[in-house]
C-alpha cells in the first residue's frame, strides 16, 4: 500500500544518514566542509534604540566564499539577529524564527516582544544540543524599550547593554569596552558600532570587507549595507580579456533543422484586465 | 594507528576480546588516565603561567607591561610574580607561558649578562642579539620535541633605536612597532594598532606618556576579559633617557554599568 | 564547535588521556611568494602578512632573503623553519665563498638547497621555498621546491598559500598555456610587473593569509631593485 501512497517526511530533521556518515569519516573520506562565517557581529543600546552591525565576509577554511554576504538577519519589523557560525544554520534558524514570530503576530494582533524571539531561539537551538552551529546577537525594540540578546549555539542566552560575537568577538569586544557608555546619541552610536566592526574586520582573519548597520528604533529601522566600505579593491593594471577564437575548438559536428512547414500567427498586443 | 584505532568489518580482528588490534597498543587497565600518545609523549605541559605581555615602540624608546599574576590553572596562585624583567641598560624582557621555563632562561641570560660586562670591553648584550638568541634555544628546544612553553618580548634600545621583537615556544620570531602575547593578541591589539595608527597619521611618533596611557587602557580591557589576568600590574619604559620603572599599577576599573547588565 | 561522538568508540581503553595541551612542532603562518624570470631579469615578490590561525602577527614581514647579488629566495609557511633554514643558508653561503673565493651561482644555490631540505627528510622544514635569480650567461631563472627538496626549474612559480590561485594566472598570461592564436614571446619586465600585482591584488580577496602589501624584488645585471605595493588589510 506504501508503494502508492508516497511517504510524507516527518517534520523536523532527518539524521538517517549520520551513523553512515561517522563510519565514512573514520575510513577517511572527508567529510564536506560547511560554509563558516568567521565572524564579526555586534550590537549595542543606545537612547532610541539598538544597533546591530556586521562584516561580510564568508569563509570556507582559508578561503574567502563571499566577499559580501548578509549577516542581519530579518527577525519581524522590529526585530532583527545577527548570526555568526554555520552560514546555513544561523539564515535557516532566523528564517523559522521568523516565520514563528509572524503567526505569532498574527494569532495575537500585537508587536512581537523581543523576549518573545530570544526564547523561541534558544529553545530550537538548545534542542539540538549546538548541532546548530549558530551564534546570534539579537536586537529589537517593544513596548517595554529596547532589548539586546546574546545566544550561544547551545541555547544559553545574555541580556546586555552591548555585545559581541563571532571570532572577532575579542577585538570588537576591546572597543566597546573602552568606548560604550549610556544613553549615547545615533551618531555616536553608529561610529561606535562601525569601528566596533573594523577593529574585526582589520584584525580578525575570519572577518573582513564591509560593514553593515542595522539601527532599530521604537517605530522604524534603518538598515543600512553598506554603511562603511573598510577596504576598497585594488585596481588592475592589465587587461584580461581575450580574442575570439583563443580557445581551441577540437571538433565542431552540424545538425541541419529539417523545417516541414512554416505558417506565421500575427498576435495582437492585449491590454490588461483592470475591470475588477 | 595507535590504541584508538576503532573496529569495524574491514579491520583486522583484536588479538583477543576487547583487546588491542594488531599493530595497536594496549593500554592496562584501560583507565581513563592513561595517555593517548604514551608511546612518543616527550613534551610536558605548562604548570605555573603568566598572561598577556603587551608593548609599543614610543618616541626613542619601548613601554611594555604585563600584570603581576601567576597563574596555577584555573587557580590564582603567585600574586606578586614579576614578568618584565630589566636584562641591562638598554635591554628588557617581558614573558608570558610557563614561568618554570622561563626561570630556567633566566639563569642562563643572567650569566651571559654576567659574563659580557666581565670582559670590560665596553660592549653590552643588545636587544636583538638577545632576541636572536633566544629563537635559537627556543628552536633548538622545539626540535628536540621538549618545547620551552613560553612566549618572549624583547625591548630595548638598538643602536640608539627603539626595539622590539617577539619569539614564541616554536621559534617563531619577528619585530613590529607593537606586539602582544597570549589574550592580549586578539583583546589588546586591536586598540594599540589603532593608536598606533593614529600617531602615524598625524606624522609624529607616539610620545611616551601616550604609550603608556594606551597600555593602561589595554590592561584594563584585558582584566575585563582576560580570566587569567590580574588588576595589579608592572610597566617599564626603556628611552634614550634610561630606564624607568612605573611601580606597580592597579587597574581602575569601573562597575557603574554592572547594574544595567539584567535578565537572560 | 564540539566534536562529533564516536559511534564505535565503546571501549574504555579507547578513550583519549587526560586533558593535555598538544604540541606540535609546526605552525603555518601562510603567505604567498610569485616569481618570474625573463631573458635579463628575474622578479620575485611576497606579501607581508605573516599570521598564524585567525589573527595577523605582523603586516611587515619581508619573506624574501637575498642570498647574493643575483640570487634572492622566497620562503612561505612555517615561519621558524622559515628563519632557521635561512640562517643556515646564509653560513652555506658564506663557507663556499670563502673555500672557493668566488659567489655561487644561482643553479648552485639551487642544487645546494634541495640538499639541505632533503637532509631534513623525516622531520622536514615546513617551508614552501621559490628561488629567482639570474644563471651565470645573465637570463633570468626561477626553482620551486617542496618541503623536502624536490627542485624544479621553470620560468614563473607562485607558491605559499595562495600558489594554487596564482599559479593558473601565471600559466595563462605568462606561460601562453592551453590558446590558440597567441604568439608566445617572452614577456618584458612591465608587464610581468602588472600581472605580478594584478595576481596578488586578487590572491588578496580571496585568500585570507595574503594581504597588507607585497615586496617586490626586481633583479637585474644592473642590481636588485626594491618596489612595494600595498594590499587589502582586511
Amino acid at each position: 500500500m506504501t508503494a502508492v501512497v508516497p511517504d510524507i517526511a516527518k517534520p523536523g530533521f532527518s539524521f538517517e544518514n549520520c551513523r553512515r556518515n561517522a563510519f565514512l569519516a573514520q575510513k577517511g573520506y572527508a567529510v564536506p566542509k560547511a560554509t563558516k562565517t568567521g565572524t564579526t557581529i555586534v550590537g549595542i543600546i543606545y537612547k532610541d534604540g539598538v544597533i546591530l552591525g556586521a562584516d561580510t565576509r564568508a569563509t570556507e577554511d582559508t578561503i574567502v566564499s563571499d566577499k559580501n554576504c548578509s549577516k542581519i538577519h530579518y527577525l519581524s519589523d522590529n526585530i532583527y539577529c545577527c548570526g555568526a557560525g554555520t552560514a546555513a544554520d544561523t539564515e535557516m534558524t532566523t528564517q523559522m524564527i521568523s516565520s514563528q514570530l509572524q503567526l505569532h503576530r498574527l494569532n495575537t494582533g500585537r508587536v512581537v516582544p523581543v523576549i518573545t524571539a530570544n526564547r523561541l531561539l534558544k529553545h530550537m537551538l538548545f534542542r539540538y544540543q549546538g548541532y546548530i552551529g549558530a551564534a546570534l546577537v539579537l536586537g529589537g525594540v517593544d513596548s517595554t524599550g529596547p532589548h539586546l540578546y546574546c545566544i550561544y549555539p547551545h541555547g544559553s542566552s545574555d541580556k546586555l547593554p552591548f555585545t559581541t560575537m563571532g571570532s572577532g568577538s575579542l577585538a570588537a569586544m576591546a572597543v566597546f569596552e573602552t568606548r560604550w557608555k549610556p544613553d549615547m546619541d545615533e551618531e555616536e552610536g553608529k561610529k561606535l558600532v562601525r569601528d566596533a566592526i573594523a577593529a574585526g574586520i582589520f584584525n580578525d582573519l575570519g572577518s573582513g570587507s564591509n560593514v553593515d548597520v542595522c539601527v532599530i528604533r521604537k517605530n522604524n529601522v534603518d538598515y543600512i549595507r553598506p554603511f562603511d566600505v573598510a577596504n576598497v579593491k585594488g585596481q588592475k593594471q592589465g587587461s584580461y580579456v581575450f580574442d575570439k577564437g583563443t580557445t581551441a575548438v577540437l571538433s565542431t559536428r552540424s545538425i541541419p533543422v529539417d523545417i516541414e512547414d512554416i505558417s506565421i500567427t500575427p498576435i495582437e498586443p492585449e491590454s490588461m484586465d483592470t475591470s475588477s | 594507528m595507535a590504541c584508538g584505532t576503532p573496529h569495524d568489518m574491514f579491520s583486522a580482528n583484536p588479538l583477543w576480546h576487547n583487546g588491542p588490534i594488531p599493530g595497536g597498543f594496549y593500554n592496562f587497565p584501560g583507565s581513563k588516565t592513561a595517555p593517548l600518545y604514551s608511546g612518543a609523549q616527550r613534551f610536558h605541559t605548562p604548570v605555573t603561567t603568566g598572561t598577556s605581555v603587551l608593548a609599543i615602540k614610543c618616541d626613542g624608546g619601548v613601554v611594555i607591561a604585563a600584570d603581576i599574576l601567576g597563574s596555577y590553572g584555573s587557580l590564582a596562585r603567585f600574586r606578586d610574580l614579576h614578568r618584565v624583567h630589566k636584562i641591562n641598560e638598554n635591554t628588557v624582557l617581558g614573558v608570558s607561558g610557563d614561568y618554570a621555563d622561563f626561570q630556567h632562561l633566566q639563569q642562563i641570560i643572567e650569566q651571559k649578562v654576567i659574563s659580557e660586562q666581565c670582559l670590560d670591553d665596553g660592549f653590552a648584550l643588545k636587544p636583538r642579539s638577545l632576541l636572536c638568541w633566544l629563537t635559537r634555544h627556543l628552536y633548538y628546544r622545539r626540535s628536540r620535541y621538549d618545547p620551552l612553553w613560553t612566549n618572549f618580548i624583547v625591548g630595548g634600545i638598538q643602536d640608539g633605536q627603539p626595539f622590539l621583537g617577539t619569539v614564541d615556544k616554536l621559534g617563531t620570531a619577528y619585530e613590529d612597532d607593537h606586539i602582544a602575547t597570549g589574550y592580549g593578541a586578539y583583546i589588546a591589539l586591536p586598540v594599540m594598532r589603532d593608536e598606533l595608527a593614529k600617531a602615524k597619521q598625524s606624522g609624529q611618533p607616539i610620545s611616551k606618556e601616550d604609550a603608556c596611557k594606551v597600555l593602561e587602557r589595554c590592561m584594563t580591557v584585558l582584566f575585563f576579559r582576560d580570566a587569567r589576568s590580574f588588576p595589579k600590574y608592572e610597566m617599564i619604559t626603556l628611552t634614550e633617557e634610561g630606564y624607568e620603572h612605573h611601580g606597580t599599577k592597579t587597574v581602575k576599573a569601573n562597575w557603574e554599568i554592572a547594574h544595567m547588565v539584567k535578565g537572560y | 564547535m564540539s566534536s562529533v561522538v564516536d559511534p564505535f568508540n565503546k571501549f574504555s581503553y579507547m578513550e583519549s588521556g587526560s586533558q593535555r595541551q598538544h604540541f606540535s612542532p609546526y605552525a603555518d603562518n601562510g603567505g604567498s611568494v610569485v616569481a618570474i624570470a625573463g631573458e635579463d631579469y628575474a622578479i620575485i615578490a611576497a606579501d607581508t602578512r605573516l599570521s598564524s590561525g585567525f589573527s595577523i602577527y605582523t603586516r611587515e614581514q619581508s619573506k624574501l632573503f637575498q642570498l647574493s647579488e643575483k640570487t634572492i629566495l622566497g620562503c612561505s609557511g612555517c615561519w621558524c623553519d622559515t628563519l632557521t633554514l635561512t640562517r643556515v643558508l646564509d653560513a652555506r653561503m658564506q663557507m663556499y665563498y670563502h673555500e672557493h673565493q668566488k659567489l655561487m651561482e644561482t643553479p648552485a644555490v639551487a642544487q645546494m638547497l634541495s640538499t639541505m631540505l632533503y637532509y631534513k627528510r623525516f622531520f622536514p622544514y615546513y617551508v614552501s621555498n621559490i628561488l629567482a635569480g639570474l644563471d651565470g650567461e645573465g637570463k633570468g631563472c626561477v626553482y620551486s621546491y617542496d618541503p623536502i627538496g624536490h627542485c624544479e626549474k621553470s620560468y614563473f612559480r607562485a607558491g605559499g598559500s595562495a600558489g594554487a590561485l596564482l599559479q593558473p594566472l601565471l600559466d595563462n598570461q605568462i606561460g601562453f598555456h592551453n590558446m590558440e592564436k597567441v604568439t608566445v614571446a617572452p614577456v618584458p619586465v612591465e608587464k610581468a610587473l602588472a600581472i605580478l600585482k594584478d595576481g596578488f591584488i586578487s590572491a588578496a580577496e580571496r585568500d585570507i593569509y595574503t594581504g597588507d602589501s607585497i615586496l617586490i624584488k626586481i633583479i637585474t645585471k644592473d642590481g636588485i631593485k626594491d618596489e612595494s605595493f600595498q594590499l587589502r588589510k582586511d
